[in-house]
């Protein structure tokens, strides 16, 4: 590989000579723009404070906080069966997920193991959450964009996977059905058979989508390019999931690090992209959703028979000890730090969600985009608010 | 992350007496030789984390250690645990150990007023506890929690020109449990409004509405339709669902 030439070095240099005159001519006044709490684009109340230079950002700040439950506080004053009503709404569009890494983790502070069913049954409903949640992400991208179509798709599609969660959980949003040492409740009949043709409905879904939108070449301008954040800064921030991945950052929690649930068992890939980009984190979603179909698709064929409740005992006190367990939820790595004293509630619980980091880059990538792109930027990183606010 | 250095944690859960989890034994073994004494302590639980102890004033120097030497580049989160044992008692699970404590002929549990620190042992109220990770190599990844005392002036160094993504987190310990951050680019709150006073997670904080209604733990306790045996058998799962 060869040096940049001189002649490359003097066609650089009077490039941006060239732009500080057309800045100097059009010099602005700079003007905060206020972007929430109420706003389409923040799933909620996030606000983002940026500061303008023209179209140009030139500081954002994101203010969160006024969603805030303190679950953490409210968890040491709450029975480890208590806390995962509470825990469902974290994340709200994939609640069964956020359940798992704190039951897994109350289980290993009991040295309690779920009877293989259970594992199963949880990974498969953990794959449907993931479905659940970003559908809604693919739908929304294209809201965020000016096309309203995909919403609705995502929409009708979502619900397919939501019955069969309710069919089980008898909850659309909370299920609040993992226990520990198990699960709540077995499987209605026939609900496996079901469960294939409705993957096979969210696979048609995915076509749809990728018809509809990433051939666009409106969405291609808007995302190609837009938003790139380097594999480093992402570590250094603490991204995560298809955040992450979209950095080429090869990591999975389900590969790398699965604890308690049947990944392992089944033939899956991870899917990652160089690019870092907007449509980079579009892509590895898409895909990803097409993946958790695979794997349903191979689990529900074999379910093993067999208890779905480890014997522990009705009224709970886990043995004193520290715990750490994350899994990889629809957002990114969802995990719980769980401090016992050997009582019913834990001593303390820090609540690890992917939002609060995927977020916490804003100030770091808005620095210098246009303000149209600000909406695309935060779609792409794909945040709830709940998981931020916790 | 952590969970694989092993890969599978559950065959080494299994496997007999004391299991020795060598990855994890060298990341202990090379925080030491990175920090020297600074380390107070660490501890491994096969299969499953590592811990390692730092001293206050190598905070700093652990995550430099961490993620310039020993390649952990991915920050996970940082935050504090407050060892106070609370002071308004065990008011909340209080009723469910004297029922128990009575039905078993035994004197109801008295609450300790002593800190009880947790894996790798403390000195101070306040403790740091981090947790970073090498992640992206499949099949190498690793993670390790990091903790550290915090001395009585609630001071110490922000680990934001190290791990830029310590920025929220170091925010919200400030926030919640009044910790300083030396080094930090602006210490301002994060969820609660400016004018907030007081530090939620702090155990002295009361949470008022424990304190307007009490605990309804006694509930738990109470026999099930039709179940006036001790549960003990299969039926196990029926009862959590019930508070």
């Amino acid at each position: 590989m060869t040096a940049v030439t001189d002649r490359q070095k003097l066609q650089y240099i009077a490039a941006r000579a060239a732009d500080a005159r057309v800045n100097v001519e059009l010099e602005t006044e700079g003007m905060t723009l206020n972007i929430g709490p109420q706003h389409p684009a923040t799933h909620g109340t996030l606000r983002i404070v940026a500061r303008l230079d023209g179209e140009q950002v030139i500081a954002a700040e994101p203010v969160a906080g006024y969603m805030h439950r303190g679950y953490e506080k409210l968890a040491e004053v709450r029975t480890y069966a208590q806390i995962t009503t509470l825990v469902n709404r974290i994340d709200w569009l994939g609640s069964f997920a956020n359940e798992v890494p704190f039951i897994l983790a109350a289980e290993r502070l009991m040295e309690v193991e779920a009877p293989p069913r259970a594992t199963w049954i949880r990974t498969i409903l953990f794959e449907m959450s993931r479905i659940a949640n970003i559908i809604l992400f693919l739908g929304d991208m294209g809201v965020q964009l000016g096309a309203i179509t995909p919403v609705f798709f995502a929409f009708r599609d979502r619900e397919y996977v939501l019955d069969q969660i309710e069919r089980v959980t008898g909850g659309r949003f909370h299920p609040n059905f993992d226990r520990i040492g198990g699960l709540k409740d077995d499987l209605p009949k026939g609900w496996l058979a079901d469960t294939a043709q409705v993957m096979e409905k969210v696979r048609t879904f995915c076509d749809e989508i990728e018809d509809l939108l990433m051939g666009s070449e409106v969405f291609q301008q808007r995302t190609r390019g837009i938003g790139i954040i380097p594999p480093d800064v992402a570590l250094q921030y603490g991204l995560s999931g298809a955040n992450a991945r979209a950095s080429g950052i090869d990591w999975d929690l389900r590969r790398d690090g699965c604890v308690g649930l049947a990944y392992p068992e089944v033939d899956w890939k991870v899917w990652t992209h160089p690019d870092g980009d907007s449509f980079a984190r579009f892509w590895v979603r898409l895909q990803e959703v097409r993946e958790a179909t695979r794997i349903i698709d191979q689990l529900v064929e074999g379910v093993p028979s067999g208890p779905i409740m480890a014997k522990v005992p009705r009224i709970i006190k886990v043995p004193a000890g520290e715990a750490w367990v994350s899994t990889e939820n629809p957002l990114g790595e969802m995990g719980y730090y769980v401090v016992s004293q050997g009582d019913l509630t834990p001593f303390r619980l820090k609540i690890r969600s992917a939002s609060f980091n995927n977020i916490s880059i804003t100030p770091w990538l808005l620095r210098g985009v246009y303000v149209p792109d600000i909406v695309t930027i935060l779609a792409s990183l794909y945040f709830i608010l709940g998981d931020i606010d916790r | 992350m952590a969970e694989d250095v092993t890969d599978t944690a559950e065959p080494a859960d299994e496997a007999p007496e004391a299991p020795v989890d060598e990855a994890r034994e060298r990341i202990a073994e090379a925080f030491r030789a990175e920090l020297g004494d600074a380390v107070e302590a660490t501890e491994v639980q096969a299969g499953r984390d590592v811990w390692v102890r730092v001293r206050t004033d190598a905070w700093r120097a652990a995550a430099e250690a961490a993620r310039n030497s020993l390649g952990a580049r991915y920050f996970c989160f940082l935050s504090v645990i407050d060892w106070l044992p609370s002071p308004f008692g065990r008011s909340m699970d209080a009723a469910v150990d004297v029922e128990l404590a009575r039905r078993a002929g035994e004197e109801p549990p008295v609450p300790s007023t002593e800190l009880a620190h947790g894996v790798t042992g403390g000195a101070t109220r306040f403790q740091l506890l981090a947790r970073v990770a090498d992640v992206g190599r499949p099949g190498e990844h690793w993670g390790v929690t990091l903790k550290a005392d915090v001395g009585d002036d609630l001071t110490v160094d922000s680990w934001v020109p190290v791990y830029a993504g310590a920025d929220w987190h170091e925010r919200e310990a400030w926030e919640m449990f009044g910790l300083t951050f030396t080094g930090h680019p602006g210490l301002r709150h994060m969820y609660l409004p400016s004018d907030f006073e007081g530090h939620p997670l702090r155990k002295e904080f009361p949470l008022l509405a424990r304190m307007v209604k009490p605990w309804p733990g006694i509930v738990d306790v109470e026999p099930m339709p039709g179940d006036d045996a001790e549960p003990a058998d299969g039926e196990a799962a029926d009862g959590e669902g019930d508070s």
